[in-house]
């Protein structure tokens, strides 16, 4: 953007905050820049909702516009008459059992983050992996997944992924690697490490312990950066070992989150996020019982977002607030050093009374990134509540080998400087770039004698090392690993490997004597010494296992632990807090791309993050007050020093993040990221130290005077008229709903819906029904439609990448994005309610309406859009000649435009990675959502063959599948019967902008909030 | 006031005039002539294969069933183009010598796919499904043509949208009964007697008149 555009983007937060309490404060509202009126602002609402259009325009006058229809039509005409090319037809020499060309197979197997599994189905057609599902059988999915599981298929086909065995700079062969390693097995180990991310996988487990054994003087490291340290370190001061806890969010009445985001992040989210959706169900009326959650935490988050009570409190202070919590439930606890933090009284009270309220039907979690001595005290909490057994459970590791990764990290740096280390083998990870920035382990790494790398990309680490080996990807190697609850999922290969790429069991079994074995020999053999069932049995139970993607009977059984006495005084007291008023820097994995581990995805790069929206960037995120005190507005260009080291980069306001902290995100300012990766954002590891990795006190921030540009979609596609310059006239014309503006999200808590259960529905909805010149449609055989539980969404976005990836969307650059033109066709609108500092947030997932009365079928010139017989707007691309009309005449704003060919059609590895029943769009064509016809119509293929109806159910739109809440549901609202038709039953259905006749078929259950009457927000 | 011009410009105004509408009338019958030639639509036009395949010889002489080949045609959206293998189960025992079935025999010696060219191609914007045409009474003759007859393969059809619109709009004039589908000889009843038929099986069958766009293209 041009540097006029960041002065257009300046916030006048006193302008805001004057707004908010002005007798016109907006019911909602969704950006700073809303409020605050800034230029940039409005010329992105005049681009949706021009106050002068037809009023006609000097500059082009109507006979320029005739010559130029003319000649274009002319030339679209002549650009149609192509000869189709000649194409072959290749068949099997022998085919493969089951493939039938056209018809795509599904095979369970797991994907692993921060190395817990999550099973999946994968599709494949002839044999290419194109889309990723949740496994229904799984307990850590259920059917659902999240963005990173969706967008694994994208990291697979990645052009970028390292391709060949590297050797000192010269390409070499796997077999020359195999060879060079054999010999290290002569050495007996003799300074030797390895260096691997965490690891549940049992047969890896056990080949590194047989490593060990036959080579005695070796050792193992692992360091992950998202490696879970504080939870274990918590569990090991609580219970004297490193125990794994299990979550029952379906049975806990209240929910108290410590710096928790359990929903998106951490092991087991896909199936909390489920468990938490199923009780914020309403279907039973006001009779439904709401679970309750509180949020404490710095930077707001998915989590927090849906809470009911939402706390912004400095990460530092989290430990104040447990102990406090802690010392309500009847824990004995020391008060903290820091008890000047500003957390309210009346906040803890009310949590500690309505905790005591729920004695064994409540959960207390405590964040990952806070230090361990809180997550002894939210076991401690658990235990006095009585919770301990109903709805915590705890079991043993389900790792192979749980150790304290920064120290096993830091005992490697020791190793390597003191110049014992000859042989460097690191297995996956990239510590080079992400390690903390004291142990500079660029330069320890380098007094290896001989340093190999295995991993999926040449990155950092690999160009530092003499040997790398491109590591085989989930989808193409065999493997296992544990999922949250100890369940094995045995991972199996849905291709032969891309790049000759191998796998950590295949490097491992190098060294050992299991030498040149394949992947799928060390897996299953390591399973057939463990089961007690041989030859045929083994066989069965091995083909059972592969066809559920799970062992079954190996979640791991619940233990009984109970915690110290004594804990308080075994555990570190954390000096993190210290002045109040000093500025903390809280470090998080990026909500998109991880720690790093994804910043080559450009699905993940330009996925909007929740509550910011901000694509292809991570930034100094601060709160209002903070950027008020500081004198800072968005996009300034500050310089941050943090005990002597320093990034500079942009600040992001986010309203509702704490006072006195920042949040910086990793995973970005990557040197060899790819050719995605390597660009967007600032490298924050630089300032991350192992002293304070996650909470680190003191930050200086200072304004180097220039200006950086995000791109966030917040403030695009804007379809709330609140605080635009809309004139008196128009805005009565298109029937804004009087004193609730346009009323797109409606909110009462359950005290009101109990009065009144049909608050959701605005007589002035009624008023145009039926009013059309246009004779109706009948819809007599499915009408398909779809409901959207505002009261489930969590906002993980999981729906967006779904779509993505199943209906072969573009992704368009920081640039397009900034221009409005990112192209996904749902998107979730984030709206706040209340004040600056400590709003609430509400989220409205956003896809094609497709509505009955649809704008954008009566003003497509060509014909391109168009009705069909089951209600849907079906739009056909070949047909499309890119006038727009429709995209200006949709009053929802989600349509989307290829203003430029996005799509890439010259990358053979993407080739195969598209879904081959939708097609690809070229440049100057409109696309839309279109509940997955290539589905409904599969379905239709199916039901009509065999002679049937469709079933309910039978049709799983992509968004609903990746869902996790199951907020959306789609189906025949012709029929009673299904499931969507009895949620739109419901009193809290209603349709956006339904005063404008659009009739839509998706409709929204309106959001009911539980607070605590004891707490006024 | 003299006129300007002489009379026999009236002349030429007319024919300019009417030679523009014959021009331009002429200009459209050519292109759409164009449009419809064999040439462009590759309609009737015969291709070179690897090996020259005779449907004639083994659907029509041989009686050979269409699903011996075609294997996914009643299950998937593609019809299948048969393996190798498929060729080998009868000619690894006759004309085992025939220097014409040589490129045959190298693709299963060599596990090397033969590369046929394809003779019915749509654009990759419509997705046709054969699974449920056979499913719904629609034989393979009546968009593949004289099959049985044909020594080498050639579209029958144009294979543009109005040609399949025809029988979308009409599904009476072209069903016949679901046994008959994979029949290459099948001859259907004339004139009204078909139609009659065809609307008795559309009752039978469940057949839709389908034209929404999304039918075919997504």
């Amino acid at each position: 953007m041009s540097e006029d555009s960041h002065l257009k983007n300046s916030i006048d937060l006193v302008a805001a905050r004057a707004k908010l309490s002005g007798a016109g404060a907006p019911r909602l509202w969704q950006s700073l820049e809303q409020l605050s009126g800034t230029p940039q602002f409005q010329e992105f609402s005049e681009h949706e909702f021009p106050p002068s259009a037809g009023k006609g325009n000097s500059e082009i006058n109507r006979r320029d516009v005739l010559k130029l229809m003319a000649a274009s039509a002319a030339l679209t005409g002549l650009s149609a008459c192509t000869k189709l090319p000649t194409e072959k037809i290749v068949p099997y020499v022998r085919p493969p059992e089951e493939i039938l060309a056209g018809r795509p197979l599904f095979y369970a197997t797991s994907l692993f983050q921060a190395g817990v599994a999550t099973g999946v189905l994968v599709e494949s057609h002839t044999g290419r992996p194109t889309k990723i599902e949740g496994n229904p059988e799984h307990p850590g999915s259920l059917g659902s997944s999240d963005i990173f599981n969706q967008a694994a298929i994208l990291n697979f086909w990645d052009p970028d992924r390292s391709q060949a065995v590297v050797y000192d700079g010269r390409l070499s062969t796997w077999s020359d690697f195999a060879a060079s390693m054999g010999n290290a097995r002569t050495l007996k180990g003799a300074g030797m490490r390895i260096l691997t991310k965490t690891i549940t996988s049992p047969t890896l487990g056990a080949q590194l312990r047989a490593l060990l054994a036959q080579l005695p003087e070796a050792k193992w490291h692992q360091y992950e950066v998202s490696s879970g340290d504080s939870v274990r370190e918590g569990a090991r001061l609580a219970f004297g070992r490193p125990v794994n806890t299990v979550y029952h969010f379906d049975q806990a009445d209240v929910i108290v989150s410590l710096d928790a985001d359990f929903l998106t992040c951490g092991a087991g989210h896909v199936r909390y996020a489920r468990d938490f959706g199923t009780r914020r169900d309403l279907s039973a009326g006001p009779a439904s019982k709401l679970n309750r959650l509180y949020v404490a935490e710095s930077m707001p988050t998915a989590t927090g977002a849906v809470s009911d009570h939402r706390l912004p409190v400095r990460s530092a202070d989290i430990d104040d607030l447990a102990r406090q919590l802690a010392a309500a439930a009847g824990v004995g606890v020391p008060p903290s050093a820091n008890a000047s933090s500003k957390i309210p009284a009346a906040w803890v009270g009310a949590v500690g009374r309505d905790l005591a309220a729920h004695r064994g039907s409540s959960i207390v979690i405590a964040g990952e990134h806070q230090p361990p001595l809180v997550h002894a005290l939210a076991h401690a909490i658990n235990a006095s509540l009585g919770n301990v057994g109903k709805t915590v459970v705890y079991t043993e590791s389900i790792e192979a080998s749980p150790v304290n990764q920064l120290e096993s990290l830091r005992e490697l740096v020791n190793d390597l400087n003191a110049g014992q280390v000859d042989f460097l083998v690191i297995l996956g990870g990239n510590p080079v770039y992400d390690a903390p920035a004291d142990f500079d382990f660029a330069t320890a790494m380098q007094k290896a004698k001989l340093r190999v790398h295995s991993g999926l990309y040449h990155d950092e680490t690999a160009e530092l090392c003499h040997w790398h080996a491109p590591a085989a990807h989930s989808l193409e190697s065999w493997s296992d690993g544990r999922a949250f609850d100890g369940t094995v999922g045995i991972v199996q290969p849905l291709i032969a490997p891309l790049y000759d790429g191998h796998s950590a069991h295949e490097v491992v079994a190098l060294f050992t004597a299991d030498a040149g074995k394949t992947g799928h020999e060390l897996v299953r053999n390591f399973w057939q010494s463990q089961r007690p069932e041989k030859d045929k049995a083994f066989e069965a139970l091995w083909e059972t296992s592969l066809h559920d993607g799970l062992v079954s009977g190996t979640s791991l059984p619940a233990i009984s632990v109970a915690p110290h006495a004594d804990f308080m005084s075994l555990g570190r007291t954390e000096a993190t807090s210290g002045d109040p008023s000093a500025i903390e820097v809280v470090f998080r994995p990026d909500p998109s791309v991880g720690d790093g581990e994804f910043s080559n995805n450009s699905w993940l790069q330009e996925l909007p993050k929740p509550i910011t929206r901000l694509t292809w960037d991570n930034a100094i995120m601060m709160g209002p007050a903070t950027a008020q005190q500081l004198g800072v507005t968005t996009g300034d260009y500050l310089t941050l020093t943090l005990g002597g080291r320093r990034v500079d980069a942009g600040a992001y306001l986010v309203p509702g993040h704490a006072d006195n902290s920042v949040t910086l995100h990793l995973g970005f300012g990557r040197a060899r990221g790819g050719s995605v990766g390597t660009g967007p954002g600032f490298n924050s590891y630089l300032l991350r130290t192992s002293s304070a990795p996650w909470i680190a006190p003191g930050a200086q921030i200072t304004k180097t005077g220039k200006k950086y540009a995000f791109a966030s979609t917040q403030q695009q596609y804007n379809i709330d008229l609140d605080g635009h310059p809309v004139e008196e006239e128009s805005s009565a014309a298109v029937g804004q709903g009087g004193e609730h503006g346009r009323d797109l999200v409606r909110i009462a808590t359950m005290e009101e819906f109990s009065k009144d259960p049909s608050f959701a529905q605005n007589p002035d909805d009624e008023n145009t029904k039926g009013l059309t010149i246009y004779p109706g449609y009948k819809y007599d055989s499915y009408a398909w439609g779809m409901s959207i539980d505002l009261n489930r969404c969590v906002g993980c976005n999981a729906c967006v990448i779904a779509c993505q990836s199943e209906n072969n969307i573009a992704v368009v650059g920081k640039d397009q994005v900034a221009r409005g033109r990112a192209m996904h066709w749902i998107r979730i609108d984030t709206y706040f309610r209340g004040n600056l500092d400590n709003p609430e947030m509400y989220y409205e997932p956003l896809p094609c309406m497709q509505c009955e009365n649809a704008p954008c079928e009566y003003v497509c010139p060509v014909g391109a859009t168009t009705h069909n017989a089951e209600g849907l707007n079906d739009m056909t691309y070949n047909r499309c000649v890119g006038t727009r009309y429709c995209s200006n005449n949709c009053p929802y704003k989600v349509r989307r435009f290829n203003f430029y060919l996005y799509s890439d059609y010259k990358t053979p590895s993407l080739y195969g990675m598209r879904n081959p029943n939708v097609t690809v769009r070229s440049r100057g064509v409109m696309e839309k959502c279109t509940y997955c016809v290539q589905r409904i119509n599969a379905a239709k293929i199916r039901s009509e063959e065999e002679n049937r109806l469709i079933r309910d159910g039978e049709i799983i739109t992509a968004c609903q599948s990746a869902c996790p809440t199951e907020a959306i549901v789609f189906g025949n609202i012709n029929d009673p019967t299904s499931k969507v038709a009895k949620l739109k039953a419901q009193t809290r259905d209603y349709g956006l902008l339904e005063d404008l006749n659009t009739r839509p078929r998706t409709t929204y259950l309106a959001r009911v909030r539980n607070p605590n009457p004891e707490i006024h927000s | 006031m003299p006129q300007i011009f002489h009379r026999s410009t009236n002349f030429i105004s007319r024919l300019t005039i009417y030679g523009a509408v014959v021009i331009l009338g002429a200009l459209g019958y050519a292109l759409y002539t164009i449009a419809m030639s064999p040439w462009y639509t590759q309609q009737n036009v015969k291709r070179q294969q690897p090996v020259p395949f005779s449907h004639r010889h083994h659907a029509g002489e041989l009686g050979i069933d269409c699903r011996y080949c075609h294997t996914s045609v009643e299950k998937s959206s593609f019809a299948g183009v048969p393996p190798t293998q498929t060729c080998m189960t009868c000619h690894s025992q006759i004309w085992t010598n025939a220097s014409m079935l040589e490129p045959v025999r190298a693709s299963y010696r060599d596990d090397k796919s033969i590369e046929w060219v394809r003779v019915n191609a749509l654009p990759d914007f419509v997705y046709f499904d054969h699974s449920i045409h056979v499913a719904k009474g629609v034989g393979c003759t009546t968009c593949h043509g004289q099959i049985a007859e044909m020594p080498l393969t050639q579209r029958a059809g144009t294979l543009y949208m109005s040609w399949c619109l025809e029988c979308h709009r009409q599904p009476e004039k072209y069903l016949r009964p679901k046994s008959e589908v994979f029949n290459p000889y099948y001859d259907p009843p004339s004139g009204a007697k078909q139609i009659e038929l065809g609307k008795k099986l559309m009752a039978e069958y469940h057949v839709q008149s389908l034209q929404t766009c999304s039918t075919c293209h997504r």
